[in-house]
């Protein structure tokens, strides 16, 4: 299996994608922001960081970059599309997911290790998990306090659409939403960073429960 | 202004300016002085501190780039090195906290990258005043946030660092950043400009008049009109710099630059005059072929401006093309704006017509000042402490909570919460241990850092503080597993011109000194702040110390959590312990006085090696160095991290260094102590690898149940414990 990962000017988590795509034993390909296609990969990961610094805000300019187009076509016909922390803030500001993330309740950056809960494994990206599991992953962010209106909120709730839940909400996220898929299921955008604990030498492999389920189902 | 007017205003002395004119033949223009003026600040010229600096070893095996370069290197193996070094941005830091700290690890990141190593990791080393002073609040809260601002964006861990407080830095708060590289031995770079006709071109962002004088500014002292100053602080884009760090690696790795070097003080003109004089070459600068991000600029602000996020680079003629191209595609500013020259000056051209000439070798010497070195007498005051006067406490759980609660103690969880520490997926231990380890991908290799300084202790006894620093740094070091290699220093001190300062600035290097000598760990880069003094007074003389370690096998290496119930808990022992200079005679008593024990060299190594290959033999993993506070708050901390509580034998350890007094038993303090906690099946090979090794050492207690316990004196709830150690350093 081949997987994308995208890097946009400011990225600064797509090594770190690319390295735990290897972990996996799929084929990681480099998407730069400027290429007009995908390579024909079977899935792609948006990374974390800064892309285009921030500036504006978390993921506004970056869904405007060129490789944005066949991204979003690549979605909304069903394929596996992940953002971890800035690409899911990517993916709101594209519109391929519901909702926005807001700053940090209590307005500073939050780096630590927390517990969630798979909500459901109906995505390309919890397949292997065990419903109800729960998973310590690692969150690194300043606007990760998940934010839709009321109605969207009860949507994703009664379409079993949100993917991971906090046990101990870092960031004020409505209903403790740490992740969320879409409509179609096959994108899903999450908070915390699988590919952080994605080897046991630096103390953990939970998150490979979740990159490895990509290899299960990549087309819902 | 009249010239002598001019000159003193931009830091140079009568005798400076005279030496300039004879060097010169003739009298300089506005341009050229500005120049000497940057060039020659202590911060650029290290004029005061060079003879002193010499006395460091700067040699071993291990080193391949000693003090010189942009950063020291040591090989780690397999290949691999490392790249590393601390600078200050204290001045910065202290009119505008925010932009100065950012910047400072802005700064450090690009003297890393001007090696050819990738930036792996951050580290910092803060001091302010006590936090019931409102600016000093303000100033710790913006320099945290400044630090994770800048490293958090540019995708480089912050893995570790310390933090103290004392009213002595009140006003003039101590901000040293250090930033670590790691790249294949083969590829490092060098920042000589060599090749006549060879391009100079300038990467990252435009150039602006943020921090015009920047260098001179910070080698000054602090006083009202600094706040006025404001403008000499640059402002920091870590954006800019993420893609200055990829576009530079990249370059280098198709081989497209023939050197490299970051704009730090003093800008285009010291790192042109640097990469001249170190070629033996002259190089021509066309200001006028600088992108500008403002109108008007004069050429000598040009030159001089510390506008952030620029490199610069030597490339040949045809890889000129290849090289702007890049730039482009990182969406960064590229432009040639000189070329090297055979005539060993560095040239400022503007529209073609030579503005000012000066032979680089004359910048980059600086003149030397040599002082006498007289002890102060301040220092026979200091040393007595009456233990009388200094009542025992008569509620041990009370004092223990307090102690623990102190923001100089208290867990910096708060802190390192704010910072990207994992981002690279590389760190192993993370922080909030005794040093951060990181491994090194596709190998079993790791490396660990710490940064470390003794400012009360350097006060009381500079030369002792100063071996003590260093002490300090090899226990951390050794308490995860790793074997200590190099380090990197930033001396961090008052004006130069007053005796006392000088002595302290020769006593503690000394120290420093030795101590590196005994411990085989040659000093490879380091950075001078000197001038930190306000009206109110002068810092403590505080060394800043950063130490990296190699581990032969990353798994191997030790924490100070508990790890299970029903461990044994081993103290490895040291003498004398005592309570000057201690956290406890600040804390509880408000003293600051005493000698501190000089740490004896050789048993601090002895005991710490002994440390090391036990974790390294996979018999210990639980392992912390007794520090400030003493042992009972180092159990504390093993206790609160594991989340196991612990029972100590208080009889155990009373006799041997109490002379009757409980509370130095507890509380007081020393050098090579080490607490280690092994499960009862190693307990039998543990005693042995002791006994061989021939450390004196005790079997101290138990981990196990949620309760504190040290004999009859403490008796906590393991969650008071945690509640005091995690106090909130914000509110």
């Amino acid at each position: 299996m081949r997987i994308g990962v995208t890097i946009f000017p400011g990225s600064n988590c797509d090594r770190d994608a690319l390295y735990a795509v290897e972990r996996i034993g799929a084929e990681p390909v480099e998407l730069w922001h400027a290429d007009a296609d995908l390579k024909g990969v079977d899935a792609v990961i948006v990374p974390g960081g800064f892309s285009y610094g921030d500036y504006l805000r978390p993921g506004a300019i970056a869904r405007f970059a060129r490789v944005m187009a066949p991204l979003e076509d690549f979605a909304r016909s069903g394929g596996p599309t992940l953002g971890v922390c800035n690409g899911f803030q990517v993916l709101t500001e594209a519109h391929l997911l519901p909702g926005a993330l807001l700053r940090n309740t209590h307005m500073r950056f939050v780096c630590r290790r927390v517990r969630v809960r798979v909500e459901t494994t109906s995505t390309p990206w919890t397949s292997s998990c065990e419903p109800g599991e729960e998973l310590e992953l690692p969150v690194a962010h300043n606007e990760g306090n998940y934010f839709a209106d009321a109605t969207t909120l009860t949507v994703l709730e009664d379409e079993d659409r949100v993917v991971l839940r906090y046990l101990d909400n870092p960031n004020g996220s409505a209903n403790d939403i740490a992740g969320i898929c879409s409509e179609g299921r096959n994108v899903v955008g999450i908070m915390p960073h699988p590919e952080r604990v994605s080897d046991s030498t630096l103390g953990s492999e939970e998150g490979l429960r979740i990159l490895r389920s990509v290899l299960v189902g990549a087309r819902v | 202004m009249n010239l002598e007017e001019t000159y003193s205003s931009l830091g140079l002395s009568d005798h400076e300016y005279d030496r300039i004119i004879e060097l010169l033949g003739r009298a300089p223009n506005y341009l050229e002085l500005s120049l000497f003026s940057v060039m020659w600040s202590e911060h650029c010229g290290y004029k005061n501190s060079r003879p002193l600096l010499r006395r460091f070893p700067n040699a071993g095996p291990r080193v391949l780039q000693g003090p010189g370069e942009n950063a020291g290197v040591v090989e780690v193996g397999e290949g691999w090195a490392l790249a590393f070094k601390v600078e200050s941005h204290n001045h910065p830091s202290a009119v505008e906290p925010y932009e100065g700290a950012a910047t400072g690890v802005g700064g450090i990141i690009r003297d890393i990258l001007a090696m050819g190593a990738r930036p792996v990791a951050l580290l910092d080393s803060l001091r302010f005043g006590p936090l019931d002073e409102e600016r000093n609040r303000y100033l710790f809260k913006e320099v945290v946030r400044g630090i994770g601002g800048y490293g958090n964006a540019v995708g480089v861990p912050t893995v570790g660092g310390e933090v103290e407080f004392a009213r002595a830095y009140s006003g003039n708060p101590l901000v040293n950043a250090m930033c670590i590289g790691l790249t294949r031995t083969e590829d490092l770079v060098r920042s000589r400009a060599t090749g006549e006709e060879n391009l100079v071109v300038l990467l990252g962002s435009k150039t602006g008049r943020d921090g015009i004088h920047g260098a001179t500014f910070a080698s000054d002292e602090l006083t009202q009109e600094s706040e006025a100053r404001r403008s000499n602080v640059q402002v920091g884009d870590p954006f800019c710099e993420k893609m200055l760090i990829e576009c530079c690696l990249k370059l280098l790795e198709e081989g497209l630059l023939v050197s490299l070097q970051d704009l730090g003080a003093a800008g285009i003109t010291s790192s042109a005059s640097e990469m001249a004089a170190k070629g033996g070459v002259g190089i021509e600068i066309e200001a006028d072929r600088v992108p500008l991000r403002e109108s008007g600029m004069e050429p000598y602000e040009v030159m001089i401006s510390e506008s952030q996020e620029r490199m610069l680079a030597i490339v040949e003629p045809a890889k000129v093309d290849g090289v702007l191209e890049a730039a482009e595609r990182y969406e960064l500013v590229g432009a040639v704006i000189g070329r090297v020259a055979d005539h060993g000056e560095l040239r400022v051209k503007t529209r073609g017509e030579t503005v000012g000439s000066v032979p680089a070798g004359y910048l980059a010497d600086a003149p030397v000042y040599e002082r006498d070195v007289v002890r102060p007498p301040y220092l026979d005051e200091v040393k007595t402490l009456d233990l009388t006067s200094i009542p025992e406490p008569e509620d041990y759980n009370e004092i223990l909570l307090r102690l623990l609660a102190h923001p100089n103690l208290c867990s910096r969880r708060e802190i390192f919460e704010q910072y990207d520490h994992q981002v690279g997926t590389d760190t192993v231990v993370l922080p909030g241990a005794d040093a951060a380890v990181m491994r090194i991908k596709g190998t079993n290799l790791g490396f660990a850092a710490t940064t470390d300084g003794r400012g009360r202790h350097c006060y009381l006894d500079p030369k002792g503080g100063g071996a003590a620093t260093v002490a300090e740094a090899y226990r951390n070091l050794s308490c995860v597993g790793a074997e200590p290699i190099a380090i990197t220093n930033c001396l961090n001190f008052g004006s130069p011109e007053k005796r006392e300062n000088y002595y302290q600035l020769a006593a503690c290097i000394e120290g420093m000194a030795e101590a590196c000598e005994v411990f085989g760990t040659p000093v490879v880069s380091g950075n001078v702040s000197l001038y930190n003094e306000t009206e109110a007074g002068t810092v403590y003389p505080t060394p800043v110390v950063g130490m990296v370690g190699v581990l032969e096998d990353v798994s191997r290496h030790a924490t100070p959590g508990f790890k299970r119930e029903g461990d044994r808990v081993v103290l490895i022992v040291d003498f004398p312990v005592s309570l000057a200079g201690s956290e406890y005679l600040e804390v509880v008593h408000g003293g600051v006085a005493g000698a501190p024990k000089s740490p004896d060299l050789a048993r601090e190594k002895e005991h710490a090696d002994v440390v090391r290959r036990l974790i390294t033999d996979g018999l210990v993993d639980t392992a912390h160095d007794v520090s400030g506070g003493g042992l009972a708050v180092a159990l504390a901390e093993m206790a609160v991290a594991g989340g196991i509580g612990v029972e100590i034998d208080e009889t155990e350890i009373e006799p041997k260094f109490g002379s009757g007094r409980k509370d130095i038993g507890l509380f007081g303090e020393t050098g090579a102590h080490f607490l280690i906690a092994v499960p009862e099946e190693r307990w039998m090979t543990l005693q042995r690898s002791l006994g061989v090794a021939g450390v004196p050492y005790d079997d101290i207690g138990r981990t196990g149940g949620d309760r504190f316990k040290i004999g009859d004196l403490i008796d906590l709830e393991l969650e008071d414990v945690e509640e005091a150690l995690e106090r909130d350093l914000f509110p």
